[in-house]
């Protein structure tokens, strides 16, 4: 019964918090109540996006309807778009990853839960942060993708924008935080038995999507710091009229914004995958295929960003190039598609809501695609992009797609969450009026589009078929409104009275399952052992186990299972409700399951997995502005140049001092092995020593620099300048922080146990400090030295 | 399918445009059958049987799913060579200087011929059946040509140019908008495209090149105000006003049909209302309501409808 001890133990979750009361959910670091806050915000924001969404239909109802003022349909347009991408679809996955994922891998809890908590927190102060800047002189307007230069302080001169800003950073922060969690969680935490190719798949594309997170987000975060910068500080990133380029800023956009896409998909890919399996009573179609698809679409995701850029005019073959990419990445998803359809042929079909629910998004997801693959055929996309096609489009992926798959899930997990089945009539109700709602407002826009209604217009002439359809389309989203007033009426008499679930209602395989509905704080009393992909079918199918993890071989075309033949085991003998957990651990007692047992995976260090990941997102977020310096001193420019004011050999003198900190660091790491702490002291003494040498350095380049008159908003090379030198800086101090902490617990007595995460994770992020200024003063210094 | 300009294509471009979509739309259909096929059929023979039992547990098949990788790949490389074919014919290079280069506004289209030179604002004729040269950029923020029955669309973006063919096979009034969102008044920001016979449209031309005809009486009290009002600041006229490129050229403003890039006919009545106050039909336009009395708003018709 070795398997069956709890999964981890977290000496840092502290457990001296209430167990109820208000109090102790603000102060709970418990991943399923922080995946509970997460889906109660996410349905708040949900509320005030569908109300935005529904003001913007009245406003189109009829052709040249004056019911809200062209700027206030402007504010409420970008803060639909702002509020459901950012606050509603990311953070909604995330609270289902947030609650699910720990449940799945069989382990306590997040890898770091106190970071998780303050992930969540970010998320409901950015949100109310956006949404402050209604009361404060007018929300943004210029669009949730805020093209510059209208973004621009000459062309939105209010605060809005500014609120933007700093709310997609706080936000941005707290997405990329809870990804390098999960990525930490699902790579240390793991049940024994549970390597990464028996991962459910909706792990898996957690997984995928929390890399895609931390390597996009970074780059929505530079390109609206440069924003930024422009608007404090007079800057000219993105303004023509300074030798600026508007361009630069849909490049990086978009190089965030379509791995955006496939982050707000991804998870429910995921979803969609646990949840048809087990309503068809078999296993994923292809696990292998459908794992490594998710692979390739995060891949390819950041090859894509063009195909949004086609009528920008960027050349003949740039825009083949995207076409290419762009269709290339239909194949995995395809691959998707049609998995998930096998997996339900010659299945045993048991069409709950949640099955209809997934259902419905097979096809609705299915016509977003195939509209998505017009737009790959640049000429197509030369006409219908930016019209009410691309509404439809998106809406029949996120809406249909997305927002389906996750009801499936809501659906699906809501008895594991909430001990109680939501009621299948309400259910059944709340399907029909959310299809008939959806399709009724969205179908029509693609033809609208094709007739040449532009997007983001508050209003439209009036021409043949224009007003009918817009008002047939109005009529959808009030029926989609009512629909979602069925979920909440559901939700509210399940809570009250509804159906006891037990463990395991639906009969699934994956490890949430395996505990109490809800599960207990600690959520395992006892993880089950994990030979294959599905432990609770294993364990219920003792003749017929998945045991290997290579099901079949590739001259065999379907492989006869052999599961019927020794005892088909009728749905209604298989253990359910109250009893499974019981039953499940007695006939674990009974019958000693020894699985065939590999040797113990010897997982990562998280601190150190954490810090890798997060050094592998501040690296991309240098990466952009180490590119936006090349780009523009690349150009020819008004105003001083590198050459004109730099003192590249003094600034030499301080890169050795730099680079030679790295090395006492590795010294100081050495002495710390041989357990020799007052060498170990020293060094690291020396290694901020020699970090303060450089700062001081940098900071008398920086009054050198202003002694000439230069400031950030001078011109493009200072502007880049101040920006990338100055990040670094940044990053130094952070880090010499982290070292001054490493050095007072060395003083304090704390690494004489040998437990040395804490300097070996600092390390890390020091030499990735020292390595960025490498890059940085090849890119600056070295063409002035040679 | 009339009303569906993007499938009424009235050039070379826009047909080729369409021909593409046509085919590829054929395409997504028979995929969309064939998976929704395959739903349906799971749906209908898959079903649970009370006491039917589990099924037969199937976990994949290298084959099958090799299959709906490479298919679905070939495909699509299908589609790309259409696309590559279309690209071509819907949007030739550029070559020699351009017959017009319309600028973007916030919110109307400057429009600048180049043989006979003269300027004019969102309404552009063209000869029928001759593609013209059209540079396309923008003044302040990035804004979009797209006359979706004659040619593909076209970011206008401030500090570059960008090009397209402009050409009608057929003689009528063709639709235009701007389609990159580009601030408050982006829903008015429409144009007409006139296709005339090559003789009309060379009469129109040379006719647009003239500068305003001499006044009297009241049109004559009507371009004082137009001149002390500071209308002439932002609007030029030629032979009456300088030539600036902030707000519309109004040398022959009668002959136009639309006012405010369409956010108004251009009739008596609208011209006095828009001059009444131009943020009563078109809010946060750039015009401010000059407060004009209603005697010097007659005059100033009057003057208006002189400039044909």
């Amino acid at each position: 019964m070795n398997t069956s001890a709890p999964a981890a133990v977290f000496e840092g979750a502290p457990n001296a918090e209430a167990q109820s009361g208000l109090f102790s959910w603000v102060a709970t670091v418990d991943h399923k109540r922080i995946g509970i806050l997460y889906m109660l915000t996410t349905l708040c924001f949900f509320a005030v996006g569908g109300v935005e969404a529904l003001l913007i239909r009245i406003q189109l109802v009829r052709p040249g309807n004056h019911f809200l003022s062209p700027d206030a349909f402007n504010q409420i347009f970008t803060m639909h778009g702002t509020t459901m991408i950012f606050l509603v679809v990311m953070p909604l996955l995330i609270g289902f990853a947030n609650y699910l994922v720990p449940l799945m891998i069989g382990a306590r809890d997040m890898a770091f839960p106190r970071l998780n908590a303050m992930s969540y927190w970010l998320l409901l102060f950015g949100g109310l942060l956006l949404h402050f800047s209604f009361l404060a002189g007018g929300a943004p307007a210029a669009g949730w993708f805020s093209y510059a230069p209208l973004s621009e302080t000459p062309f939105s001169s209010t605060l809005g924008m500014y609120y933007w800003v700093v709310a997609l950073l706080v936000l941005g922060i707290g997405s990329v935080a809870t990804s390098i969690n999960l990525i930490v969680t699902i790579l240390t935490l793991r049940a024994p038995g549970l390597t990464i190719r028996r991962l459910p798949l909706f792990v898996w594309m957690v997984f995928v999507n929390s890399f895609l997170i931390i390597v996009a987000l970074p780059a929505l975060n530079a390109s609206i710091v440069m924003l930024l910068i422009d608007r404090l500080l007079q800057a000219h990133f993105f303004l023509p009229a300074h030798g600026g380029s508007a361009l630069l800023w849909q490049h990086y956009f978009w190089t965030f914004g379509h791995p955006e896409v496939y982050i707000m998909a991804l998870p429910a890919f995921g979803m969609i995958s646990e949840v048809i399996p087990v309503f068809s009573r078999k296993p994923i179609f292809g696990y292998e295929f459908v794992a490594a698809s998710t692979v390739a679409i995060g891949l390819l995701s950041f090859g894509v960003w063009a195909h949004h850029m086609f009528a920008v005019g960027l050349g003949r073959y740039a825009d083949m190039a995207f076409a290419v990419s762009s269709m290339l990445i239909a194949v995995p998803t395809g691959v998707k598609i049609f998995n998930w359809s096998a997996t339900m042929w010659g299945g045993s079909i048991r069409l709950t809501t949640s099955m209809l629910f997934a259902v419905a998004f097979l096809i609705q997801f299915v016509i977003g695609g195939l509209s998505g693959i017009t737009f790959t055929a640049v000429p197509i996309d030369w006409q219908v992009t930016d019209t009410y096609y691309v509404v439809a489009h998106f809406h029949y992926v996120l809406f249909g797609g997305t927002l389906f798959g996750i009801l499936a899930g809501l659906y699906y997990w809501f008895p594991k969450i909430s001990g109680r089945l939501l009621s299948e009539r309400w259910g059944k109700v709340h399907f029909w009026l959310t299809v008939i709602g959806f399709n009724l407002t969205f179908f029509v826009q693609h033809i609208l589009g094709l007739m040449g209604m532009p997007r983001r217009v508050f209003t439209y002439p009036d021409l043949p078929g224009w007003g009918w359809m817009n008002l047939l389309s109005t009529v959808g989203a009030f029926v989609l409104a009512a629909s979602v007033l069925v979920l909440l009426w559901n939700i509210w008499i399940t809570l009250r009275r509804g159906q006891p679930a037990g463990d395991n209602p639906w009969n699934a395989w994956t490890l949430e399952w395996a505990t109490t509905s809800p599960p207990p704080e600690h959520n395992f009393d006892q993880v089950p052992p994990v030979n294959g992909r599905r432990p609770l079918w294993d364990l219920a199918h003792p003749e017929n186990p998945d045991t290997s993890d290579s099901h079949r071989s590739a001259d065999i075309p379907v492989r006869q299972s052999n599961a019927g033949q020794a005892s088909r085991l009728p749905a209604e003998e298989i253990p359910q409700g109250a009893g499974w957990t019981r039953a499940l651990h007695l006939e674990l007692a009974d019958r000693n399951v020894r699985a065939p047992m590999r040797p113990p995976e010897q997982l990562p260090e998280k601190n150190k997995a954490g810090m890798a990941t997060f050094i592998v997102s501040e690296a991309f977020f240098f990466l952009m502005l180490i590119f936006a310096y090349l780009y523009y001193n690349a150009r020819p420019m008004i105003g001083p140049l590198a050459a004109n004011v730099l003192d590249a050999r003094k600034t030499l003198i301080f890169t050795v001092c730099l680079l030679a900190s790295s090395l006492t660091f590795w010294l100081a790491e050495k002495a710390l092995h041989r357990n020799n702490l007052p060498a170990f002291h020293r060094w690291l003494a020396l290694t901020i020593a020699l970090g303060v040498v450089f700062i001081l350095g940098q900071g008398r380049e920086y009054m050198h620099l202003f002694d000439q008159g230069l400031r950030v908003g001078t011109d493009l090379f200072a502007t880049t300048f101040f920006t990338l030198t100055g990040f670094h800086g940044l990053h130094v101090c952070i880090g010499l922080v982290g070292l001054l902490v490493v050095l007072g617990l060395g003083l304090a007595g704390e690494f004489k146990s040998r437990r040395t995460e804490a300097v070996t994770t600092i390390g890390l992020y020091w030499h990735f400090v020292d390595a960025v200024w490498i890059v940085v003063f090849s890119v600056i210094y070295l063409r002035l030295l040679l | 399918m009339q009303d569906i300009s993007v499938f009424s294509p009235a050039s070379p471009q826009g047909k080729a445009i369409s021909d593409l979509f046509c085919a590829v739309l054929v395409i997504c259909a028979v995929v969309l059958a064939i998976v929704t096929g395959l739903i349906a059929y799971s749906l209908v023979r898959c079903r649970a049987r009370p006491g039917g039992g589990e099924p037969r547990q199937v976990f994949g098949s290298h084959r099958f799913e090799i299959a709906w990788t490479v298919v679905p790949f070939l495909v699509l490389m299908w589609i790309f060579a259409l696309t590559v074919r279309a690209m071509r014919v819907s949007d030739p290079p550029e070559a020699g200087p351009p017959d017009l280069i319309v600028t973007g506004h916030q919110w109307w289209w400057e429009v600048r011929y180049a043989k006979p030179a003269f300027v004019t604002a969102n309404e552009i004729h063209i000869p029928v059946g001759k593609p013209l040269s059209v540079r396309l950029t923008a003044a302040d923020v990035i804004h979009d040509f797209w006359a979706p029955q004659l040619a593909r669309k076209m970011d206008m973006i401030p500090g570059l140019t960008n090009h397209i063919w402009l050409q009608a096979d057929k003689p009528g009034t063709y639709l235009g908008a701007c389609a990159e969102y580009c601030g408050a008044e982006h829903a008015w920001m429409r144009f007409l495209v006139i296709a005339q016979p090559q003789s009309e449209f060379d009469a129109w031309a040379a006719h647009q090149a003239q500068p305003a005809a001499p006044s009297s009486g009241p049109e004559e009290r009507g371009r004082q105000i137009f001149l002390e009002m500071t209308c002439a600041n932002c609007h030029a006229i030629q032979g009456v006003s300088t030539v600036t490129n902030v707000a519309p050229d109004l040398t022959h403003l009668a002959s136009r049909r639309t006012l405010g890039a369409g956010a108004a006919q251009n009739t008596p009545a609208d011209l006095a209302r828009w001059l009444k106050n131009p943020q009563a039909i078109k809010p946060a336009c750039r015009m401010p309501n000059l407060n004009l009395t209603t005697p010097q708003v007659n005059d100033l018709l009057s003057f208006f409808e002189g400039l044909k």
